[in-house]
């Protein structure tokens, strides 16, 4: 069982209840046969999905690799609940994402998918105006938020070297928008959105079914390493506002600070205050390397990955 | 024949104001169009154009030059350039075309430099260029600062983004000299400060033609009398310039120095990116040398700071 090649078998995907899980599963299950893993139900799903409404961590997780042929893991069950404790997020992401890799290595499974993101980096401004792959990761410096993030990143970068048997896929797509319920979807589902005054940097987004398809071209067999997902060419905020018709105030970086963090602290917003340095500096990637190793090409323009944000009503 | 009404006499004094302040009107309407014919050229609109086109097939520039800003700027720019300033511009032909990075002195406590070598970019050559100088990294913490200089085509100076614009074709203008040289005070004008070896390392390792640039007459613009440490700590800014213009209520222009900015022969430069410190600081010597040369030649000709 151990060696499984790439081919047979079936693709576990882990957080497939999210929106973009339903997404890549809708995509993928006439190829090969899916196995969902979540702890949410999973509405109005296709027949042949198998699904398990389970915790990563618990036991009955282990046994889907240990009795199934599994041919590919990808993982986009990463928690992001700004408003939730530290200690369950740790364990939940870290904890949980470090066993599955244990499972990949131990029942051999030949493909690890992880979707890790663009914030790994950190919005700086020093950056560079695209960074590559081998760009520090910086993220958590200031967003406590995102350390998790980047602890999965980097145990899937340890793990890429040291079990080349699996190969091991990191994504790092930059502001992934669409139907998603991220930050970055859902500030441009403001009615008004605050900006802060005397900063435009440029941004990058990338539509949902552009990383669907990334992820997609990722489980091919042969696809290994670390790769950058951007979008259309960027544009600066105050554009892409202006492309959108969405009204904006500025609002001093200060002010919008401590009202942005009295806010979180009251659980009016979503959006932890540090945050607000993506739209106060630059973090955009480079991703000529998934370019010529997989031929990505954004298939959605600057509009339409604009647009679809609208598709789905601001919760 | 007199009229004796007041009210008609009135209306008669109007009938005869009325065509002169038409007519003054249209002098002023005349004056302000050749004033901006003076400042922008004929041609203004076309070389707007131009710099709009060039990025139309890769979706707009990736570093956010916004070419409605660069006009405006452009416009403010031209008065400085043409009747502040009255920059004089030699051996701008020595600029070749595609990727090529313009090395400068800098001098003048507020790098009003830059913009004018990049208003003599889009006034003077041809066809006309946008320059995109390397800034430092802290004024991207600045508000109004940072989108304005985004968005009239300059780029925060890290390696990756100068490497990037040079394979875009793009004209590059760096100062090694870096903040040492804008903060300089007035004693060491026209002194060169010790050159940083990145330029040179850049340049090799993109086979870019190196032109050499002094610009002459920013030495001047502010007179500094030195560096106020603990303020520039205190305000957490690299330097703090004791400028006694400043202080003086309505003297916050810079004087009206002419500038004179030389372009020398582009050099071309050949080796490794990762030779030894020691093999690109003699490259970045000659770089050096070539300036602070032009530099003593172009002052020795000059009449006068302000003529």
């Amino acid at each position: 069982m151990g060696s499984a090649a790439v081919g047979d078998g079936a693709v576990v995907i882990t957080g497939i209840c999210g929106r973009l899980g339903r997404r890549l599963s809708r995509v993928l299950h006439r190829e090969m046969p899916l196995i969902g893993l979540d702890r949410r139900p999973f509405n109005d799903r296709p027949r042949d999905i198998e699904h398990h409404q389970i915790d990563i961590r618990s036991k009955r997780a282990k046994d889907i690799f240990r009795h199934g042929t599994v041919r590919a893991l990808v993982h986009l069950g990463v928690m992001h609940d700004p408003h939730g404790s530290a200690e369950e997020h740790h364990s939940w992401n870290v904890v949980a994402f470090q066993r599955l890799l244990e499972y990949a290595e131990r029942y051999g499974v030949p493909k690890v998918v992880l979707l890790s993101s663009a914030n790994v980096y950190g919005p700086r401004p020093d950056n560079p105006q695209f960074l590559n792959e081998e760009a520090p990761l910086l993220g958590a410096g200031a967003f406590s938020d995102i350390r998790d993030l980047v602890g999965l990143d980097m145990a899937a970068q340890s793990f890429l070297w040291r079990y080349p048997k699996t190969e091991a896929v990191i994504l790092r797509p930059s502001h992934i928008l669409g139907t998603v319920r991220n930050a970055p979807s859902n500030y441009l589902r403001l009615k008004v959105v605050p900006t802060l005054l005397g900063f435009d940097p440029m941004m990058q987004v990338v539509h949902q079914d552009d990383v669907v398809s990334a992820l997609q071209s990722a489980l091919k067999p042969g696809i290994r390493g670390v790769f950058n997902i951007g979008g259309p060419p960027p544009v600066s905020l105050s554009r892409a506002l202006g492309m959108l018709g969405r009204s904006s105030v500025s609002v001093p970086h200060g002010v919008a600070r401590a009202a942005v963090d009295r806010l979180f602290r009251w659980r009016v917003t979503q959006f932890p205050a540090p945050e607000l340095d993506f739209i106060r500096y630059v973090c955009m990637v480079d991703d000529a390397r998934a370019r010529a190793t997989f031929g990505y090409r954004p298939r959605h323009d600057l509009m339409q990955a604009l647009r679809s944000v609208d598709e789905e009503r601001w919760v | 024949m007199e009229s004796r009404n007041a009210l008609a006499r009135l209306a008669d004094v109007a009938g005869h104001a009325l065509p002169l302040t038409e007519r003054l009107r249209a002098a002023a309407r005349r004056a302000t169009d050749e004033l901006k014919l003076r400042l922008l050229g004929r041609d203004f609109e076309q070389r707007a154009q131009i710099l709009k086109n060039r990025y139309v097939d890769i979706g707009g520039d990736p570093f956010g030059f916004d070419v409605e800003t660069a006009r405006h700027a452009a416009m403010i720019i031209a008065f400085f350039h043409r009747l502040y300033f009255r920059t004089e511009v030699f051996g701008i032909e020595n600029v070749p075309e595609g990727r090529v990075l313009l090395v400068a002195n800098h001098s003048g406590q507020v790098p009003i430099d830059a913009a004018i070598v990049g208003s003599t970019m889009f006034f003077d050559a041809n066809p006309p260029r946008i320059t995109r100088a390397l800034v430092e990294k802290w004024t991207a913490t600045l508000p109004f600062v940072s989108a304005f200089f985004n968005r009239v085509g300059q780029v925060v100076g890290v390696p990756e983004n100068a490497r990037r614009l040079l394979e875009m074709g793009e004209l590059l203008l760096a100062f090694p000299e870096g903040i040492r040289g804008v903060s300089k005070p007035f004693e060491r004008r026209y002194q060169l400060e010790p050159f940083g070896l990145g330029f040179m390392r850049l340049a090799i390792e993109t086979d870019t033609p190196i032109v050499p640039v002094a610009v002459i007459g920013a030495e001047e613009q502010y007179v500094s009398l030195g560096n106020v440490k603990w303020a520039a700590r205190a305000l957490d800014i690299p330097v703090f310039p004791l400028v006694p213009q400043f202080l003086v209520p309505g003297a916050q222009m810079p004087l009206p120095t002419k500038y004179r900015v030389h372009f020398g022969e582009p050099m071309y430069f050949t080796g490794g990116p990762d030779d030894d410190d020691t093999v690109v600081a003699n490259k970045v010597w000659l770089v050096r040398q070539t300036i602070a040369d032009m530099l003593r030649r172009g002052l020795a000709s000059r009449r006068s700071v302000f003529l």
